[in-house]
């Protein structure tokens, strides 16, 4: 019964093979827009995020403003931020501009960042050549340096720059590592920046505390209770002062970002469901032409004894028929907008087995809404009538 | 011989805007097994209102009606459905053949509603089909039949089921004479074979090929010609 019902409604929906294009049409603009537009919001997520997580998800940043009195946080601050339960390191910036010299060449208004060995042990894979500030630089406020690759390019071009002497501000320095050339992330590039031990940047560039600070977790799963306890200490370093320090967890942040693309996916997804939502109304239409065209075979068929149930179950099957297969060909549609998007766009292709499954179910269910009120009209037909009808 | 069909005092009324109309008064009506009866009348007589109740494509307003033992008076819809597939074969003037369907499928239709196997209803169409002449036809599509062919599919899909009434609505309407006499052969040759038929026309010549004669005037069924 099922399988001739299947085969009837195969017969009719190839036998007005342009209406039911422009049906299936109405379903395929709609489901693929619908796959289109979360995969595409769903891959700039995802390449937001990992290039967030690249800054370290695995970090909490602190920033210190201070008090009048006390304007960031000393050394013996950090000793105790190093302290705190699951912090595997941490990791200072002391920042200021210096005049760079090497014989006649000058450049003023360089980047100058003071940085302790963690710095360097944490974040692996950033030296090109040479070595990074160890303890004992950091220690001994040794005069090394560590230059980004746009700074060697500039004082040295054609030279190999380990061992060579720089001025940084009068002072001399030996060039110890060169960092590797960067693409610029949303916090900037190192590739103009010289890095000297933080001890000595205090010194050269008279710089007294300390406004900046990466804490390394040791198991970033437990950020939470990590930020709570840095924040006592801090709190306690600053003893109470409003707004004096900042701690600024990645992991938020990221969980934050996922939480505005999730709703605008989801406004995204709503706006295009209206236009399936017009498909569907499409594919009512045709069934109700269906219906009135072929009243006299539905009356012939009521006449041989079928039952309303067999007569609505055959027309339903029809438009569950059309809107599934413009659900199959919208979901491929769709994938393949996001992907030439995801090409143009240059983010990753994600697509989850949930959208599929929302992009066939959606469709199935326009097709079983839309499909049943042509069909009760079939099944209620009065053989008669139906029969009389030309 | 027993009794297929037994009609007492069956009564159908009409409203159209608040009015009543009587199409059937009283009509009383037994057909018995193997019976070939004609039910003539002109246009308007309510011809078409009896055979719509003896086709259970209606329900009498009063009146009881008791067909193959089945008293189908007051049966709903879905009964009605399964006693039209299973006791009548209906035979149209319009033949009422599904175009996109070919002969041997168009028969097969009621078996799909009856639930046979499929291989079991290919099996009974193509034998039917053989019978009334069309061995050479089964795949043919109803625009490539001629008249008289199509309705001989129209009486092997009336007539696969075996019904207890094989009910023909001015079977020859839309056929020429001498086609409308071959259809009228085939059904003596099937009432000869023991099947119980009813046709209604308004043709005397055409009603002249059944046993027996049954005149409708104005909402009232008299015997004899």
């Amino acid at each position: 019964m099922l399988k001739e019902s299947i085969k009837m409604s195969w017969s009719n929906i190839t036998h007005n093979k342009v209406r039911s294009f422009l049906t299936v049409l109405g379903v395929v603009i709609g489901v693929s827009s619908i796959i289109a537009l979360i995969t595409i919001v769903q891959g700039a997520t995802g390449s937001i995020t990992s290039q967030i997580s690249s800054l370290g998800a695995d970090k909490i940043t602190i920033q210190a403003v201070g008090t009048r009195l006390k304007q960031g946080l000393s050394e013996a601050d950090l000793k105790q931020l190093a302290q705190v339960k699951l912090v595997g390191g941490v990791s200072p910036t002391v920042s200021g501009i210096a005049t760079l010299v090497k014989d006649s060449h000058v450049e003023t208004g360089v980047s100058v960042q003071g940085k302790n060995e963690t710095y360097f042990k944490k974040e692996t894979d950033i030296m090109a050549i040479g070595r990074g500030i160890n303890i004992l630089d950091v220690n001994d406020k040794n005069q090394v340096a560590v230059l980004g690759s746009d700074l060697v390019k500039d004082f040295f071009f054609g030279i190999n720059p380990l061992g060579q002497k720089i001025l940084i501000n009068g002072n001399t320095f030996t060039i110890v590592g060169v960092l590797k050339a960067s693409s610029s992330t949303i916090a900037g590039s190192t590739n103009k920046l010289a890095m000297i031990p933080y001890t000595t940047a205090m010194k050269t560039l008279e710089i007294g505390y300390i406004k900046s600070v990466d804490v390394y977790m040791s198991d970033s799963s437990k950020s939470v209770a990590i930020t709570n306890d840095l924040t006592t200490v801090l709190n306690t370093a600053f003893n109470y002062y409003k707004d004096s320090f900042n701690v600024i967890n990645m992991q938020n942040i990221i969980n934050m970002i996922g939480n505005i693309t999730g709703m605008m996916a989801l406004l995204l997804a709503g706006i295009a469901s209206i236009s399936l939502l017009v498909g569907g109304i499409g594919i009512m239409n045709m069934m109700l032409v269906s219906v009135t065209e072929r009243t006299t075979e539905i009356g012939l068929r009521k006449a041989l004894g079928a039952e309303p149930a067999q007569i609505q179950l055959q027309f339903l099957i029809e438009s569950i028929f059309i809107s599934l297969f413009g659900g199959i060909l919208g979901l491929l549609l769709g994938i393949l907008i996001a992907l030439a998007a995801s090409i143009l766009m240059n983010f990753t292709f994600i697509l989850t087995t949930w959208t599929v499954l929302l992009a066939v179910g959606f469709a199935a269910v326009v097709g079983i809404i839309f499909g049943l009120a042509p069909a009760r009209k079939a099944s209620r037909l009065n053989p008669i009538d139906a029969l009389r009808h030309v | 011989m027993s009794e297929i069909l037994n009609m007492q005092n069956i009564v159908k009324c009409y409203y159209l805007d608040a009015e009543e109309f009587t199409v059937l008064k009283e009509v009383s009506l037994k057909v018995y097994e193997g019976e070939f009866v004609s039910i003539l009348g002109p246009s308007g007589s309510g011809k078409s209102t009896l055979m719509n109740i003896i086709g259970c494509l209606d329900v009498p307003t009063v009146g009881k009606y008791v067909l193959a033992d089945h008293d189908v008076a007051d049966l709903d819809e879905i009964e009605l459905a399964r006693i039209r597939n299973k006791l009548i074969g209906f035979v149209f003037q319009s033949f009422q053949l599904l175009p996109r369907l070919n002969a041997l499928e168009n028969v097969e239709l009621p078996m799909i509603y009856a639930r046979v196997a499929p291989e079991e209803r290919k099996k009974r169409a193509e034998e039917i089909l053989e019978r009334v002449g069309l061995r050479e036809r089964m795949k043919n599509y109803p625009n490539q039949l001629s008249g008289g062919q199509q309705q001989r599919v129209a009486i092997a899909r009336a007539v696969v089921t075996e019904p207890a009434i094989l009910l023909a609505d001015e079977p020859t309407g839309s056929l020429d004479q001498k086609t409308g006499k071959q259809i009228m052969e085939l059904f003596e040759d099937l009432n000869a074979e023991g099947r119980t038929i009813i046709m209604i026309t308004h043709d005397q010549d055409i009603a002249g090929h059944a046993k027996r004669i049954v005149n409708i005037l104005d909402g009232r069924l008299s015997e004899g010609v």
